[in-house]
């Protein structure tokens, strides 16, 4: 066991080292700027081989990268806010080109206003792009993710690029202590990539081809199955990684839902103190839980209705605002994922944490009591609550 | 069987729209598009290769002691006839 | 310099493509594969160039080729050349390739001029080669920063009081050569000879180059689609598009046209001008143009004079 202590930024550059990258093209961005900024130094310094291209822009990022994973390199990525958003287009075109490419997201809030603090809002508005997207509550979790991220996006069933989020500021900034694992232990793990074709000038292929009516959408269902084949693949890498870290992972992890009565399910650090407050709920006597998600691209319906379907009163908790929609991201997938039981719990969205809102343990603790009200009462008090928001 | 399923499903195509074949377009022929076509006068030809490099679709086939049409994929242009130093070659109307 | 029968007879461009007939990017794609020096992959950028030689299932390429969207050709090229210098350096490469850029004056005056410039910037070894057909072509002849002064295009249309587009061509290759690069250029098809040898001059050189060539286009000029080349060659012989090159900012005129025709030579030939002679002779715009064409002219003499 080797603890070090880092930031989430320093935890996802010290992954991204130890996974052997070829090629990293990145454009800084507040507050992602430190896994950029520190695995420069690693490049300097001669601790990696890898290509480091300074690119003047995300978009040209997402370019480069593109470029690069059909040369045939492992390569990585990182942005947050308003870079992802210029990174948009070529999000799309990573998917559908079929790039397994990394990417580490410290997510921000989306301008305008601007604001660099910490919401979920920049990767929510990229959420139907095509990538996986997984979410860490913590830096020894980004850590984690950005290892098993290679293994997961690579897997020849899969073939699609992979984003591992972080809450900015929170987790980008914050110093933890991290277990890292031995570096031929994460050599051994993940190997040299294996891709399925590369720009060999004595095998040609035509990459990026027009595609008109009569063949687009075979290539978009195509997508569509290997959406399908990430849960299993997942799966099977948090099993193997489990094997060499003593860490599992897996598409969601549960606190107290065995016999609780309401329950919280939300992404990332927040997570943490929901856990923290249910906890000394639970030795009150009071029936809460807590559904925290790894994976939510694909959304693993299956797994978050069985987590949820015995419970009366589910809070959903979005970092972000869906505007004009019914609910948030994360609670219209959740409403999806129920709405095929016979007796679905009560759901209400809890808007929260926009533009780095502290949330505090008290905050929990009041959306723990209006759901286990609701629990009791059969009655949903507000469809959407906006927690920490001056009236 | 409609006309689009007689073309490969999604289950059978290579990944991400990738062409594995290359220059599969020469399948496509596409010296249908002719109003005019290209005729070369041996006598004339002095086989300076202009009209070979002039040509956007590689259509004209270098021989021994003069140049012949690829009339498969020739799109009547015409750049052939305006380069050519000694006029050998003539535009005609494509008969029908 | 070479001969036409030294070239190879290899087509890595195969025919079947859907380009229009007469198409000068069609004869720019077969001139510069006649300039390879070995294994060789394109990168291309969205355009007429891409679009009509890419439907899927058919590819007229027979060498590696890579589109990805339409801003970005040195962007991806960038990262191709990155990668393969990597998996080079970890032994699972051992052959060099060379990386050449294609795009449209779209992907690269305007939408595409930042990557340009930050892969210029980068110092990136590629051929980075602008296919200049002066409008966003595939798109349905709209202006772009490479239209000429006066000519008609759908978004700079010749009206009752503007006639066609105000604003002059920008000058790509002096901002290529700003960034300090070693080998910037002009080339016209009409002159294969030169074209060929500055793209195997663009390759051999270690690190970024980049050629700007024009290409006609008997739609978008509306012209006869026979007299694309002699069209190109009116271009040069008028100095409407002087031959050139910078190399290690040297500037030197590569073609010399001591006794130019006038420009309304050139501008007479093609209907994206024709608004300048009928229903009036505007000789005001047309002594503009011809001045800009002198002025323009006189810049790159004295500065090739200068070395």
């Amino acid at each position: 066991m080797t603890i070090v202590g880092m930031t989430g930024d320093e935890a996802v550059a010290y992954a991204v080292k130890q996974s052997k990258v070829d090629v990293v093209a990145a454009y800084p961005i507040t507050p992602q700027t430190i896994m950029v900024e520190r695995f420069s130094k690693y490049v300097a310094d001669g601790e990696v081989q890898t290509e480091y291209v300074c690119v003047e822009s995300e978009h040209s990022a997402m370019s480069a990268c593109v470029g690069s994973s059909f040369t045939g390199a492992r390569v990585f990525t990182a942005t947050s806010s308003q870079g992802l958003a210029l990174m948009h287009e070529m999000l799309y075109i990573a998917s559908g080109l079929r790039c397994p490419i990394v990417m580490g997201v410290a997510n921000r809030a989306l301008s305008a206003p601007i604001n660099i603090h910490g919401d979920q809002s920049d990767m929510m508005a990229s959420r139907d792009s095509g990538w996986v997207q997984i979410y860490a509550e913590n830096a020894q979790e980004a850590y984690d993710w950005i290892i098993q991220a290679f293994k997961i996006a690579e897997d020849k069933d899969v073939q699609l690029p992979v984003s591992v989020n972080i809450d900015g500021f929170i987790i980008s900034h914050c110093m933890e202590g991290v277990d890292v694992l031995p570096d031929d232990v994460v050599n051994k793990f993940l190997q040299t990539r294996k891709p399925l074709f590369t720009l060999d000038p004595d095998k040609p292929v035509t990459v990026g081809a027009l595609c008109f009516t009569d063949y687009y959408f075979e290539f978009k269902r195509q997508q569509v199955e290997a959406m399908r084949y990430v849960r299993g693949v997942l799966n099977s890498v948090c099993r193997e990684y489990k094997g060499v870290s003593g860490r599992k992972y897996g598409v969601l992890e549960t606190f107290g839902m065995a016999d609780a009565e309401a329950a919280i399910i939300c992404l990332g650090s927040t997570a943490g103190t929901a856990r923290d407050v249910a906890r000394r709920l639970r030795e009150q006597g009071k029936r809460v839980g807590v559904v925290k998600l790894w994976l939510y691209r694909p959304f693993p319906t299956e797994e978050v209705s069985a987590a949820l379907e015995h419970v009366k009163a589910v809070a959903v908790f979005d970092r972000a605002v869906s505007f004009g929609a019914p609910f948030g991201a994360l609670c219209s997938d959740v409403v999806s994922a129920l709405h095929g039981l016979d007796v679905s719990p009560k759901i209400f969205n809890v808007v929260y944490g926009l533009g780095g809102r502290d949330i505090q343990p008290s905050d929990i603790e009041f959306v723990f009591n209006e759901a286990l009200e609701t629990a009791r009462t059969g009655i949903v008090k507000e469809e959407t609550m906006f927690l920490g928001v001056r009236e | 069987m409609t006309a689009e399923e007689k073309k490969p499903g999604w289950k059978s195509l290579p990944m991400g729209a990738v062409v594995l074949e290359p220059g599969s377009s020469l399948k496509y022929k596409t010296g249908d598009w002719r109003a005019f076509r290209p005729l070369v006068e041996n006598e004339k030809c002095v086989n300076c290769l202009f009209c070979w490099i002039y040509c956007p679709d590689a259509a004209i086939v270098r021989k021994e002691k003069w140049v012949e049409i690829n009339y498969d994929y020739c799109k009547g242009c015409g750049i052939c006839a305006k380069e050519c130093p000694k006029e050998a070659i003539k535009m005609v109307e494509e008969q029908k | 310099m070479v001969t036409l029968k030294e070239l190879s007879t290899e087509e890595l461009f195969a025919s079947g493509h859907r380009l229009c007939a007469g198409c000068g990017e069609g004869i720019i794609n077969r001139m510069m594969l006649k300039a390879l020096r070995g294994p060789t992959v394109i990168v291309a950028a969205t355009g007429c160039n891409e679009v009509a030689s890419t439907i899927y299932p058919y590819t007229s390429w027979r060498l590696p080729w890579v589109h990805v969207a339409f801003e970005n050709a040195a962007a991806v090229a960038s990262g191709i050349e990155a990668a393969y210098k990597a998996m080079a350096r970890r032994g699972a490469w051992n052959k060099h390739v060379d990386v050449i850029a294609m795009a449209g004056d779209g992907g690269t005056y305007d939408i595409g001029i930042q990557a340009l410039s930050g892969a210029l910037e980068r110092g990136h070894d590629f051929l980075y080669i602008c296919v200049d057909n002066e409008a966003y072509m595939n798109t349905g002849i709209q202006r772009s920063g490479a239209t000429p002064h006066g000519a008609d295009t759908t978004t700079s249309p010749a009206g009752n009081v503007i006639p066609g587009k105000p604003e002059w061509k920008k000058d790509l290759i002096g901002i290529c050569a700003a960034h300090g690069v070693e080998y910037v250029a002009t080339a016209s098809p009409a002159y294969w000879n030169d074209f060929i040898t500055k793209v195997r001059k663009g390759i051999e050189v270690n690190g970024p180059a980049v050629i700007d060539v024009l290409s006609p286009c008997p739609l978008g000029w509306r012209h006869d689609s026979s007299l694309s080349i002699q069209l190109v060659r009116l271009a040069v012989e008028t100095r409407y598009f002087p031959v050139y090159e910078v190399e290690k900012g040297k500037y030197k005129l590569n073609i010399n046209i001591s006794k130019p025709k006038p420009v309304e030579e050139f501008l007479k030939a093609q209907g994206r001008f024709a608004h300048l002679f009928k229903p009036t002779y505007r000789k005001d715009v047309i002594d503009e143009i011809q001045q800009n064409v002198d002025n323009n002219w006189n810049r790159i003499q004295k500065l090739s004079t200068q070395n």
